[in-house]
């Protein structure tokens, strides 16, 4: 897949690292104000595709981004059911307690594991989304060699 | 507020329509898009902030990734031809929608009409959920803490799809 026009390149140059960082403010503000880990997720795994489509990639190095964002999507939930299975070993004996300390309402660091597990959904829904466009992107790729 | 969420409901149901009956799918697919739009603007006005957060990267996401499957596929639609067992199939279908709209009609007889219905299972969501969970955004604090098997199984269910896309469309393991 080849990319696009010089205008294009540059503004996505400009802009991706902006949409980066707003998918991470969301992610981390979750329990905060609206948002949290699938809306950052998706805005994270937008700004790879953003790249993706302005760039364009070769299907090489396309094989080896898909075999990354695979990983990391299953590290994301496997984080997921281990935060779940450490709540019944430290909290009280069921799945998905809230078992870390709450701390103060409306403070950054606070509400206990609420901001990890935004954290590791996020990163589990921005590689399956980034997994699914990849696999369609590799599928025509190789298809039309 | 009602007018004009029945207004932005209208368009998105002529937006569906068209997106069924569009020759072309690159049209259908932004027609898709108007119904997904429409929605946002829908949530935002019945203050859900969050559920349109999500709603529109979904939606943004989801038409880049069709318009780039439709661009570089066949963009006419694949004539049907009418027979005897599509017939039956329509036949079948309408069956089925009766079936449906007969019990839930049924199912929404002693309901309370829209909006006034009693909040037993909220209230308790609702009365007190900063001190129990600790996070002042309510939603995130149900979805994580009173919810957090019904989030496990969307990230599952998100997982199994990216799987399940990586699985049927590879092609040096199908020779």
């Amino acid at each position: 897949m080849e990319g696009m026009s010089i205008i294009v390149k540059k503004v996505t140059q400009l802009m991706v690292g902006i949409i980066f960082m707003f998918g991470i403010y969301i992610i981390l503000h979750g329990h905060l104000s609206p948002g949290g880990g699938f809306a950052g997720g998706v805005l994270i795994a937008g700004a790879f595709i953003l790249l993706i489509l302005a760039f364009g990639s070769s299907s090489l190095k396309l094989k080896k981004e898909v075999a990354g964002s695979s990983n990391t999507e299953s590290i994301g939930i496997l984080m997921v059911v281990v935060m779940a299975v450490m709540a019944m070993l430290f909290g009280a004996k069921v799945f998905f307690f809230n078992f870390l300390p709450k701390g103060e309402a409306g403070e950054l660091l606070s509400a206990g594991v609420i901001p990890l597990y935004n954290i590791f959904i996020g990163i589990e829904v921005a590689g399956a989304i980034l997994t699914i466009f990849l696999a369609l992107i590799i599928f025509k790729e190789e298809s039309s060699k | 507020m009602e007018l004009t969420i029945s207004i932005i409901l209208v368009f998105m149901i002529i937006g569906s329509i068209f997106a069924l009956h569009a020759k072309d799918l690159l049209s259908a697919i932004i027609n898709m898009g108007f119904v997904g739009f429409g929605l946002v603007i829908c949530f935002l006005l019945l203050k859900a902030p969050d559920l349109a957060m999500v709603q529109l990267v979904i939606e943004t996401v989801t038409l880049v990734v069709m318009v780039a499957v439709v661009l570089d596929s066949s963009r006419r639609e694949i004539a049907v031809s009418f027979d005897r067992r599509s017939l039956l199939n329509m036949a079948v279908g309408f069956l089925a929608f009766a079936c449906l709209f007969y019990f839930f009609m049924k199912a929404i007889e002693n309901l309370d009409p829209l909006g006034m219905h009693t909040l037993r299972m909220a209230d308790s969501y609702v009365n007190g959920a900063v001190e129990k969970t600790g996070s002042i955004n309510l939603v995130t604090g149900v979805l994580f803490d009173f919810r957090a098997y019904d989030t496990m199984g969307e990230a599952v269910i998100l997982y199994t799809a990216a799987l399940g896309t990586l699985t049927l469309l590879r092609i040096k393991g199908k020779k």
